[in-house]
């Protein structure tokens, strides 16, 4: 294992300011046009926002919040505010204000950084609620000429007087600097938590620094790696990959121009290392599929061909097992007139590693982008664990495990099947809650994650569900609500689903449409429609996601834990679940007690055999207004299968 | 406010054949301000706009641009005067992308011939690199990046105005004239275009003609309006006084009786 003693994020800013001061650390478009910032002036730059910071009063200690899209100066604050021993609180960017005032309370925060006119009014409206909000920073002035607020300055300013107070006291930065430790606090992650209020989740340097060293050396990256940061920086995915292992290998992080240009970004910049949740691997897949059926017959048959034979031998080639001349041969004739193409067109040409987590990934997803040659593999985390728990080993890749405990990680299950992670990159423990960081870390120093696990046959960890979720039916048989849910969302036309059965006789489901595919979908079947509540309520997508439901039915009549789970009715939400309803996390993840509660009525409705149901929703708008929305939901029935006894 | 006039209309009367669009007009525009037109249908808004960017030449009256009169008014003159426009229906080029539509409102910046242009030599590439730069500049203040080469053809409706707003600022105009910027737009885009509207007002210091029916936005964001019905104009102040103009009232807002 790699040794860190007193080394600490600022630290391995120096190393390659001198080692590799010509290459890029940060790209980021301006005018249209790639810009890259060097190691040498991201050190500079840094410095500067340090001495800046320093000079109106932020001390060692201190908490620093930052709120916007990946921004090359967000990235550098988060060093900057580390050099001075403070300690970096990334926020949701896209949380409402009022979501914002527990955290910065909490965090005492008195400085932030923020990106532009929306995340400032955002906190002006909200400044007076908190303890300690004094000073804000914003990285684009657009719109902000008018404001006058005591307080509010522009990062150039910020950077102005940085240059101007280490010009006055030089040796200031660097004595600072080297009095941090790695035992030193370096990042607060708010856990979005699907119960109750956030957590701050407090990791040292050397927990990120040992995450970071490690899966870099596991995965072999280096200086001259791409990645793309798109990802909300509040998420500990987007800390251990576009954080700590940029900083501990120098490469280069690629921030998109904005969120909706991710895509096209991603294609220019071609990325060799790349985080997606599945979600976004499957609409990747959408559109290609989209596209495909597009296209005119040759095409079709060619493609459709092109990708029986990656299915065939694809995989094999990419875990380098042996496959016969012929099929190679033809595998890299197509490679040459579809697959290579294809992820050029996808951004994925330069990719070494990809990687995927969060949610169960379908295995034909997986299967699709493995066959084209993707190195595609799956890891396990949290935020408590610098998401660094289990890798999957190139070579030794399966679609439903996460695979094998990472490098200087213990892994066990306990009796009721949790699974218990011990290691370098266990957190401190909760940010001012002694109480509940004693819940989830023993005396023995495990990590107790709240996922129910097996290990396989091949020793790989598999996760199964939330252990809190993991219920009884009434007939005291096992009740695994997500593991259902799972194999209802790899269906491309279903976005989410909340399937209900906990101290029941039979189970029913929330299904959730994808907008986009069925839309599409209607659209070539000449269904007219006119928006999400209409579409959603047409016979035809009942239909068709009553096919997708009895599909499942027949999958887990085949598993001799969970055949008496089978799906009985269901209903179309004619709403999407949303984060800013407290429906879903940031992070996307059901909050199922909260939608048993919202959704009550449909329920009931569901277990009382009622053929539809009126319901009546608030909803939330991204400025915070209220709005309700109301329809009659159709209750459906879905097939269910016959099981042996 | 500075005060200072930027245009003045005097007594502008403009006929076709029989009917008369307009009748004895006057009113001025203020440095930065953002006056509003607002009217019922046919009432001859639309016909003020095409009046002062020289479309129509009125029968009668004066038009004075920073206190200089124009005799004959045309589009092009108008266009090097610092006037820019959008349309009540989309005007833009479908087939072209974004960037391109935008690129055309650099028009009159451009010198450089024809040969210099066709060869993309000399004077001509520098002249390109210097107004796709400003170009830029507008995708970026607009928020459109994500569409820069999407063809025009395919965009939502909102967008287009968007785009449409766009290469009126790519000519950096003095005065720019937004024909119902918002008619058939959602609540939320209509917010987005209030704010860019705001914000070009503001940051690059545009006086604004503004047609609106929507009068929740008239109000809340015009410093002054005029009020025209049958080609006369009725009333003419800041957005409460009209709000209380009993003409206007019955003319136009309507009565609760």
């Amino acid at each position: 294992m790699i040794e860190v003693t007193d080394l600490t994020f600022p630290k391995l800013l120096l190393q390659h300011a001198h080692r590799i001061p010509k290459q890029p650390a940060y790209r980021e478009k301006y005018l249209g046009i790639w810009q890259e910032i060097s190691w040498e002036k991201n050190c500079i730059e840094i410095q500067e926002i340090a001495c800046g910071l320093a000079s109106l009063g932020f001390k060692r200690g201190m908490n620093l919040a930052l709120i916007g899209d990946n921004r090359p100066k967000l990235y550098q604050a988060m060093v900057a505010a580390q050099c001075l021993g403070g300690v970096a609180v990334p926020l949701y960017q896209d949380a409402i204000a009022s979501e914002m005032i527990y955290v910065l309370n909490d965090a005492q925060i008195s400085f932030a950084i923020v990106e532009n006119q929306e995340q400032v009014d955002k906190l002006l409206e909200i400044k007076s609620q908190t303890s300690h909000l004094q000073t804000m920073f914003y990285e684009d002035p657009k719109g902000l000429n008018g404001y006058t607020q005591a307080g509010l300055y522009s990062i150039d300013h910020l950077l102005e007087i940085g240059r101007t107070f280490s010009q006055s006291s030089p040796h200031f930065f660097m004595s600072e600097l080297e009095q941090g430790r790695s035992t030193d606090i370096s990042i607060i992650l708010y856990t979005s938590g699907t119960t109750g209020k956030p957590k701050g989740v407090a990791h040292a340097h050397q927990n990120f620094l040992r995450a970071g060293m490690n899966s870099a050396e596991f995965d072999k990256l280096n200086s001259k790696d791409n990645i793309l940061a798109y990802l909300p920086m509040a998420w500990v995915g987007d800390h251990l990959f576009s954080y700590a292992q940029a900083m501990v290998t120098g490469m280069t992080v690629n921030c998109p121009e904005s969120r909706e240009t991710v895509m096209s970004d991603m294609r220019e910049i071609g990325p060799s290392y790349y985080f997606a949740p599945p979600r976004i691997f499957e609409n990747m897949l959408t559109q290609v599929t989209i596209r495909m059926e597009d296209a005119g017959a040759f095409k079709k048959k060619l493609f459709a061909k092109a990708m029986t034979q990656a299915k065939k031998v694809g995989t094999q080639i990419l875990d380098g097992q042996s496959v016969g001349l012929f099929d190679r041969l033809q595998y890299a004739f197509f490679n040459l007139t579809i697959y290579a193409p294809l992820k050029n067109a996808l951004g994925l040409s330069k990719i070494r590693v990809a990687y995927t987590a969060g949610e169960a990934i379908g295995p034909d997803l997986f299967k699709f982008y493995r066959s084209l040659g993707v190195n595609l593999k799956q890891f396990y985390g949290q935020t408590e664990s610098c998401a660094y728990v289990c890798l999957q080993p190139d070579q030794k890749v399966k679609y439903d495990t996460v695979g094998f405990a990472a490098p200087g990680m213990e892994l066990k299950l306990s009796a009721s099947g949790e699974v218990l992670v011990k290691g370098v990159s266990v957190m401190n423990g909760y940010y001012k809650n002694p109480e509940a960081t004693a819940e989830v870390i023993d005396s023995d120093g495990y990590f107790h994650t709240g996922d129910a696990g097996i290990i396989d046959q091949d020793g790989h960890l598999r996760i199964i569900d939330r252990i809190k979720d993991v219920g009884k039916m009434a007939n005291h048989k096992l009740f695994s609500p997500k593991y259902i849910e799972n194999k209802l969302k790899f269906f491309p036309s279903i976005k989410e689903a909340v399937v209900f059965g906990d101290a029941k006789d039979s189970v029913v489901a929330f299904i959730n449409i994808d907008f986009e595919a069925m839309a599409n979908w209607a659209e070539r079947k000449n269904i007219a429609f006119s928006g999400y509540i209409d579409l959603a309520a047409k016979q035809e997508v009942y239909d068709s996601i009553k096919h997708c439901i009895d599909q499942v039915n027949v999958d887990l009549s085949q598993d001799p834990m969970l055949s008496h789970a089978q799906i009985d009715r269901f209903l179309i939400l004619h709403k999407e679940l949303d984060p800013d309803d407290d429906e879903l996390t940031r992070t996307r993840k059901v909050r199922r007690a909260f939608c048993a509660q919202k959704y009550a009525p449909l329920i009931d409705a569901l277990y009382s055999g009622k053929d539809e149901q009126f319901i009546e929703t608030q909803v939330k708008f991204e400025d915070g207004r209220l709005g309700s929305i109301s329809a009659n939901l159709k209750i459906a029935h879905a097939q269910r299968q016959k099981v042996p006894v | 406010m500075s005060h200072q006039e930027v245009l003045r209309l005097e007594n502008i009367s403009l006929s076709f054949g029989g009917v008369k669009a307009l009748t004895n007009i006057s009113f001025n525009v203020y440095e930065h301000e953002i006056r509003s037109i607002i009217g019922p249908n046919g009432a001859g808004k639309s016909s003020m706009l095409n009046v002062i960017n020289g479309v129509y030449h009125p029968q009668e009256g004066n038009i004075y641009f920073r206190g200089q009169v124009r005799k004959k008014m045309t589009p092009v003159l108008a266009a090097h005067g610092g006037v820019a426009r959008t349309f009540q229906n989309i005007a833009l080029f479908k087939g072209m992308s974004v960037l391109d539509n935008i690129m055309t409102g650099r028009n009159t910046k451009m010198k450089a011939g024809f040969l210099s242009h066709a060869l993309w030599i000399g004077k001509a590439r520098n002249e390109e690199e210097a107004n796709r730069e400003k170009v830029e500049e507008i995708i970026d203040f607009l928020e459109i990046q994500h569409i820069r080469k999407t063809p025009v053809g395919k965009l939502p409706y909102g967008l287009q105005k968007r785009v449409e707003l766009a290469r009126a600022l790519a000519a950096e105009p003095s005065i720019l004239l937004l024909d119902e910027p918002m008619a058939g737009m959602n609540v939320e885009e209509k917010q987005d275009m209030c704010r860019f509207i705001l914000e070009v007002n503001q940051q690059y210091g545009v006086s604004i003609i503004l047609i609106e029916h929507d009068m929740g936005v008239v109000m809340d964001i015009s410093d002054r309006v005029v009020v025209l019905d049958y080609g006369k104009k009725i009333g003419d102040g800041l957005p409460n006084d009209i709000k209380n103009n009993p003409d206007v009232i019955s003319a136009y807002l309507g009565t609760n009786q």
